[in-house]
This record gives structure tokens, sequence and C-alpha cells, in this order.
């Protein structure tokens, strides 16, 4: 069998697992791919060096290519999402300083209640400026919606600033941010190091929200479409095998390996576990669902999640909201996940959208064959938002 | 004649600024100004209110620079990225080069092209000379690995520097292995012996 090589790239974060795992544990080698990974130091270079041509894949941050379909960010180019590769996995912590002032205001705080820490940050009535690794990304979309659901003045008040996450912790140090909102890691690092503590997983703010996704030039999955079938079952079998609990130690062995994250085994697993260390004085947290690779319709890249993107994004910009609304729409090829995952196993449902936010318990929801179950997908604030516009 | 260009180059290494401020200098209608302490990069980035960013794709502070792709930032003059459609050929061999250009939107192409050239020249001649030094380095390290190889072959085996030598290299041969490579496996064993 003869190889084809194909490049991709990604952040060093433990959510880069399913290429990773991909490249590590033979799923592309079983596709006939060689897979060279190339990791990036920024998602700007890493968004880049796929439209220009340098990788043919990424990981990458669900907001990013929705942005860039919007005409928003810096490369005026189009990217396509041809699944879904992470749910949830990002933190929300403080500064030593806000942690104490917290708890010097409020009675004790409760790790991961939304609905309790945003009043108490709120209620400190003073500007908070809040670190997240980019402009699109879920952490400041999350930030945003959970912020301004509790009433928070957006524009006065709250300062939601670019940090690229391995220098968020000195930028708490530094007295730059009072918060932050990023990927593992690096939350865990900030803990480690002295200057930070947890005080919410993001998925407190909504239990399901899609993290990272593969994503390819657009165009380019058309023009290969052998190529591209190749790379979404490789990966789609990577996050699969993530998706087993009992593949944890094997996967903070990968990851830890200077190539890829370069950070101890013992941190990475904390995320893969969902136990969470929330305080330097070694305070334990369950978070069930921290981050999740694989489940059912999980990996689907729902065009209502798109959506739903496309629409917080026109209204903190000004875009119109109906047509942010449909080029988001087209950035999520669900056309080709149903077309390439056909025969792996996958489950597909009969629509390509769901209504955001309103699954309270594992629901079933008619699919090719037969059911599929949802996982719960809920937001703090119990609102909800259908396939092309606000419920 | 256009008014002063105003570049800010952000650059942690001094002497990668140093070899673009000097290109860029030579032409008396550009301004230049090197940020190389990253903190609170957007104020200080506001502060020199430039037409141009020229960045090193490798630093992760290029994202703070995305931001201020969005209207509401403090500079409250959009920027972009230099990918105008028809220069793609220029951006490809900036990313290449490992740099980025981020322009106040308005701002001529024909005017960046010139920055945007040299800047290109200057970083493709650094990772020349850098790549160079590091070779140098790295013979001038493995140099010492050997003589110290060479040293315990003469000590232990009572040999000549010139037969010493000859082992190593002999040794390195049979094996498919680089003499140096050979003669730290030497030193660690002979370390393990002691």
């Amino acid at each position: 069998m003869s190889y084809t090589e194909l490049r991709a790239g990604f952040i060093p974060l433990v959510d880069a697992a399913p290429l990773i795992v991909a490249k590590e544990l033979g799923f592309a080698e079983e596709e006939g791919l060689t897979l060279t990974l190339r990791r990036a130091p920024s998602w700007s270079t890493l968004r880049d060096m796929l439209v220009l041509g340098q990788i043919e894949a990424a990981h990458m941050l669900a907001p990013l290519p929705v942005a860039m379909g919007l005409g928003l960010g810096g490369m005026a180019r189009r990217i396509d999402v041809l699944a879904v590769t992470s749910t949830n996995g990002n933190v929300i912590g403080v500064s030593t300083a806000v942690a104490h002032a917290l708890r010097d205001a409020h009675a004790p705080l409760e790790f991961g209640n939304a609905l309790t820490a945003g009043r108490a940050l709120i209620g400190l009535g003073r500007p908070l400026r809040i670190g997240v690794p980019f402009p699109f990304s879920m952490h400041a979309e999350l930030l945003h919606y959970w912020l301004a659901a509790l009433g928070m003045p957006a524009t006065q008040s709250l300062d939601i600033r670019t940090v690229p996450p391995p220098l968020m912790a000195a930028a708490i140090a530094a007295h730059e941010i009072d918060a932050f909102c990023v990927g593992e890691p690096w939350g865990s690092i900030a803990v480690d190091t002295g200057v930070g503590e947890l005080l919410l997983p993001t998925s407190a703010i909504r239990s399901s929200a899609p993290e990272k996704v593969l994503a390819v030039r657009q165009g380019w999955a058309d023009a290969e479409p052998r190529l591209a079938g190749r790379l979404m079952r490789a990966v789609w079998r990577a996050c699969r095998w993530l998706g087993n609990a009992s593949n944890r130690i094997t996967t903070a062995e990968i990851l830890r390996q200077p190539a890829y994250l370069g950070v101890s085994a013992e941190i990475i697993d904390r995320a893969l576990s969902g136990r969470l260390v929330t305080r330097s004085d070694g305070l334990e947290q369950d978070v069930p669902g921290f981050m999740d690779f694989f489940g059912p319709g999980a990996t689907f890249p729902w065009k209502s999640q798109a959506a739903w993107i496309g629409g917080q994004l026109a209204a903190r910009t000004g875009t119109d909201r109906a047509m942010a609304i449909s080029a988001a729409r087209d950035v999520f090829r669900t056309d080709l996940y149903r077309r390439h995952l056909r025969d792996t196993g996958a489950e597909f449902p009969l629509a390509d959208d769901k209504i955001e936010g309103a699954v309270a318990a594992p629901t079933a929801v008619p699919a090719i064959t037969g059911t599929m179950i949802l996982s719960p997908d809920r937001f703090f604030d119990g609102r909800i938002f259908g396939p092309s516009a606000e419920i | 004649m256009p008014n002063t260009l105003s570049i800010v180059i952000i650059e942690k290494e001094c002497a990668r600024a140093q070899l673009i401020v000097e290109a860029l200098s030579a032409e008396a209608s550009y301004h230049v100004q090197v940020i190389s302490d990253f903190t609170g990069l957007r104020e200080s980035i506001a502060a020199c209110n430039p037409d141009v960013v020229l960045i090193d794709l490798t630093n992760p502070s290029r994202d703070i620079l995305e931001e201020l792709t969005m209207a509401s930032s403090p500079l409250e003059r959009p920027v972009a990225m230099f990918v105008d459609q028809s220069e793609t050929m220029l951006t490809q061999q900036a990313v290449d080069a490992g740099v980025s250009a981020y322009v106040v939107n308005g701002l001529q192409p024909d005017r960046i092209r010139p920055v945007l050239d040299a800047a290109i020249a200057r970083f493709h001649l650094f990772h020349r000379l850098r790549a160079e030094l590091d070779a140098t380095k790295r013979a001038l390290e493995e140099r010492k690995v050997i003589d110290r190889a060479k040293a315990i072959l003469i000590r232990s085996r009572n040999m000549t520097e010139d037969d010493a030598y000859a082992l190593l290299r002999k040794t390195a041969m049979d094996k498919g292995r680089r003499i140096a490579d050979v003669a730290e496996a030497l030193i660690t064993a002979a370390s393990m012996l002691r």
C-alpha cells in the first residue's frame, strides 16, 4: 500500500489529541496516510499556514472558521469545518487578589456554579479584564454570553482581551488581567505557579459547547474527496478511541512528549479525567464531562452550532444577523461528514440542525439508523436557540 | 512626497530587530520603532500609532494583533493583515520567511510592498546567519566531545591520539553512526564504569 503524505497543524493543547492520536496510534496509517504534524505558535499563524497551503488540515477553535466566513479577522479567506473534534475543556480562573476579594465579599465560593460565580464577580463592582486565547474562540463567546446574561454592562466594565495561553499565568502575575478563560493545560499551570485560582469549567456555562474542529481550506475537500475522506475517518476513529476512558493514561503519555505538549503527564491527566486542582493548596474538584472527544452527535458538525456562533459574533460586531447566520451555516460541512463517514459506524442524525441548549437529559432523536441519543446540552440560564434564529 | 510611514517592529531578538531597522532606516520616509517587551503590547502599539506592524510568525503574541482587526480595539484604526488578493505571492513569501505584516486599512499596497520586501529579505538573512551560527556551535561542541572520548581511550588503552581517533572513526563507520555519537556513548559508558 502506498502512503500519501498529509500535513496537519495543531496548537499544543490537550484537545489537539485527535490529530496526534490519529498519527501516533496508526489510525492515519490504516487509511494510507502519512500524517505529518506541525506545531504552530499561535492561532493566526496556524490559520495562515492552512490558508496559504503549508498544511492541508488543522485543529482549530470552532468560532474561528465561522468568523472567517463572516469576513472577520486578519485573513480574508474561507475554510471548511469537516467535524467537531472536542467538546468543552476550558476553565475560567481569577487572580489570587480577585479570589480573596470574592471570598471577603461573599460566602465560600462554590466551584462550578456559573450563576453564583458570575454574580459574585459582577458584585465586586469593578471593571474586569479577562484574558482569552483568541478573539474568535468559544472562550470569548461563552464569557460574553455568561456575563451579559447576568446583566453585566458589556462595553464599560468588561474588557475581554487576547493573551496567548503560554503567557496567561504571566499576565495574571503582572496584573495585566484579573481573570482568564483558557484551555488546558494552561489553567492548571496558572494554579500550579500560584498566581490564580479556578472558578468554573466552561461546561458550567454551557454543558456541551463545540470546542475544536477539524478544518481545511475551502474547496480542498471537494477537490480531494478521497484524501479528505481518509483524513476524516482517521480523525473520527482517533476521537472514538479517545472517548474510551481506559485509554486516558496512554493519551497523557503520548501528549506529554516534547514534540507535542511538553508538560507533565499528571497535568494533562487533570483535563482528561476531569479532576481539576483548583487552588495552589491542592484542592481538587471533579468535573464530569470536563473535556469530551466522543459521544453520539458530538463529532457531527451541526449547522445549528455554526448558526449560534454566527449569531453571537454578529451581535458583537454589528454584522447583519441573517447574513451572518447563513454564512456561518455554510462553513460546517454536514454533507461531507455524511458522505465520508458512512461506512465507519458513525451515527448520523436525520437533520442538520438541532435546537441549541434544549437537551436537559439524554434524549433520543431520529437518526439514519433508528435513533441516536444526544448528550445533555444546556445553557446555565436555560435559554434555547432555534436552527436559524433565536426562539 | 508621501507622508512619513510609521512602522512598528515587534521583535524580542535584538539582532533581528536591528537588521530590519537598518534595512528600513535607509529610507527617509520611514519612521521605525521596535517593541521588544510584550507586556502591555496592545497599549504599546496604540501609543506608537503605526501604519504598519511587522511581527515574527513564531511569536505567540501575534494573536494579540488579531484583536486589532476588530473595529472596537483601543487603536480605533482598523487594521488588516496584508493579504491583498493581488498580492498573494508576496504574502506567501512573507509567511515562508516567517514574518507577517498588519497594515492600517486604506494604506496603498504600493507603499507597503517595499517595506515587506525589505523585511522578507532580512528575515531570510537572519535565518541564514543563525543557521551558520548553530552549525558552528554544534561543530565546536562535537569536537569537545570527541576530544574527551579520545582522552579516555588514550588513558585506558594506552593508545596514541591518532589511533584513538582511528578507532572512534572505524567504530562509527561499522555501526553506521556519527563519530560524535560514538564518542558521546563512550563517555557515558566510561562514567558508568568508573
